[in-house]
């Protein structure tokens, strides 16, 4: 496979929960070494996709594809085996356990690959130090990097990040966002959802916009002016923070 | 004081029992953790192992009588293992069986319940139809079980009680490590705390939750064994240990590993040291062992070390 080909295919998603159709007929592919943005509104489905492709929902319609393998039946646990890892809303690190269980636990059960909890540390050197803590003692911040770092050590060809934002301050989110272009190094794949568009636009390669479970917008952010987006993020024109200055 | 000077030999009878409800009480915890779900059929997975370890016993020392002597801990070695290994595959067929099914199609927590109920009077039937004419017999008598090994001050340790306590603790060390440090242990922890997640890192949870089963099947098994080679038993003896067991599991905090140990042992000295008291009298001992669960359920009511599976206290 070359580098450039899509890894990871959804083809025309719908997505149920009950009778709330969250997700309408959405397709997306991303590609090894790209950074992929979904963007969009509160509610607009965009977690939703997500732990679609994680396997946490089954899709009602359409089918996902990972390196040409159908895996939309495949559950979470069997899609990490084959390369997709999620890091979750709201961070979900098990905080009865360290910093290196929570890795080892992430590593235990993933692929085998040169993402390792040193090559972790490299990236995050202050967590070596409190590598033997209890996880439960972190900062917000901190337990998001080591909820990233968790994931990598299953090392994905996709990797899922969802509203790492969530919750933290500009500065921390900032500092996070800062180091996702070092995990684009070898093949991998990494596929964010972010409320904070600007943040996501910043850093991402491609991106599409979601809103009330439908695509409105997708390329690559150089490709549209703010007032584009705002409208396809909020249906009507808005302010959005300006993402090219 | 009589009652005083009889106290070390009723701390000796507290700890072999508290040892066996510990034991049972692990199984307990272990199922409760991973699946938030009272196993009421765990009663008979400790009867099952009693029963099966007899028959393996017996058809190695037939009635007993001219076993060596340097055979004796090796008869003891299999006994415990088969308990355990019944133990086990009972406890893992129980929830392919009554369990799993349910899962699978998302039922409540009550139908659960229901099937668990429904799995420990149909063991303990069918246990007493297959087996009921060992009842009243214990193990066959391979060794001299109440051969007294040393004196502490009144208590009269015997062989029996020497075996029992010993492989108790050795088993609730050997699970506590497995739970502290091994991958499953690390899995089964990440399911306890968090099922969902649990399966994005790639943990089977299906699987994980058959290991825990076996695990706590096979302590209660071996349990079977050890309360076999003591006393008597039939195939009801699972109601009575096994709720006492369940009573300690919850006085330690439910789905924490070792405060079902403490809780356990917690349970055995009460039992032992209250009743004798004089004035109260034996006749009282399960009154007295519930109404001290009542009594720290109503200061602490999620069990004296909490609720949560693996690092605890």
């Amino acid at each position: 496979m070359n580098a450039g080909d899509p890894i990871l295919v959804a083809d025309k998603l719908t997505i149920r929960h009950g009778q709330l159709t969250a997700v309408h007929d959405v397709s997306l592919s991303v590609a090894g070494g790209e950074l992929f943005a979904v963007v969009g509104a509160n509610g607009a489905g965009k977690s939703t996709l997500l732990r679609t492709l994680a396997g946490l929902h089954k899709p009602t319609a359409g089918t996902i594809t990972l390196a040409g393998e159908d895996i939309t039946r495949l559950s979470p646990d069997r899609r990490v085996r084959r390369g997709i890892s999620l890091v979750p809303e709201g961070r979900r690190l098990f905080l009865s356990m360290t910093v290196e269980e929570n890795l080892l636990v992430g590593g235990a059960n993933g692929r085998p690959g040169s993402w390792t909890a040193d090559r972790v540390f490299e990236l995050f050197p202050w967590m070596r130090s409190r590598y033997k803590e209890q996880t439960a003692h972190l900062s917000g911040g901190e337990q998001q990097v080591v909820a990233i770092g968790r994931a990598l050590v299953a090392n994905p060809r996709v990797l899922l990040l969802d509203e790492i934002s969530l919750g933290l301050a500009p500065v921390v989110v900032k500092r996070i966002y800062e180091t996702l272009p070092a995990l684009l190094g070898t093949d991998m794949a990494v596929l964010v959802v972010e409320q904070d568009v600007a943040q996501a636009m910043r850093v991402a390669g491609r991106f599409q916009c979601l809103l009330e479970g439908r695509t409105t917008l997708e390329g690559k952010p150089s490709d549209y002016t703010a007032e584009q987006v705002e409208a396809a993020y909020f249906g009507f024109g808005s302010a959005v923070e300006s993402w090219s200055g | 004081m009589h009652y005083i000077h009889q106290i070390p030999a009723y701390v000796l009878l507290g700890l072999t029992r508290g040892s066996m409800y510990a034991l049972i009480a692990l199984g307990y915890t272990l199922v409760y953790g991973v699946l938030q779900l009272l196993n009421f059929a765990h009663s008979e997975v400790f009867m099952s192992g009693a029963f099966g370890s007899y028959i393996v016993v017996h058809a190695v020392v037939g009635d007993g009588k001219g076993t060596p002597s340097w055979a004796v801990p090796l008869v003891i070695v299999i006994g415990l293992l088969s308990g355990a290994v019944t133990g086990a595959s009972v406890a893992w067929t129980l929830e392919r069986v009554a369990y799993r099914t349910l899962r699978r199609r998302g039922a409540p927590k009550l139908a659960f319940l229901i099937s668990a109920i429904g799995a420990s009077f149909f063991l303990s039937q069918l246990a007493g139809k297959l087996f009921n004419r060992f009842r009243g017999n214990g193990f066959p008598k391979y060794f001299d079980q109440n051969r007294q090994v040393l004196r502490i001050s009144t208590a009269r340790v015997q062989v029996f009680e020497v075996v029992i306590i010993l492989t108790a603790v050795i088993m609730m060390i050997f699970l506590d490590r497995l739970v502290a440090q091994t991958k499953l242990g690390r899995s089964i922890r990440a399911v306890a705390e968090d099922a969902p997640t649990a399966a994005l890192m790639g943990i089977d949870i299906d699987r994980t939750i058959s290991r825990t089963f076996v695990i706590g099947g096979a302590l209660a098994g071996a349990a079977g064994f050890l309360f076999g080679t003591a006393f008597s038993f039939s195939n009801t003896v699972g109601f009575d240990q096994g709720t006492k067991a369940f009573a300690a599991a919850v006085l330690g905090g439910i789905g924490n590993i070792r405060g079902a140990m403490m809780g356990g042992l917690l349970l055995g000295l009460v039992e032992a040291l209250v009743p004798p008291i004089p004035h109260i009298g034996i006749q009282w001992t399960d009154v007295v062992a519930f109404v001290v669960l009542v009594m720290v359920l109503i200061f602490r009511p999620t069990g004296l070390l909490g609720e949560r599976l693996g690092r605890a206290a």
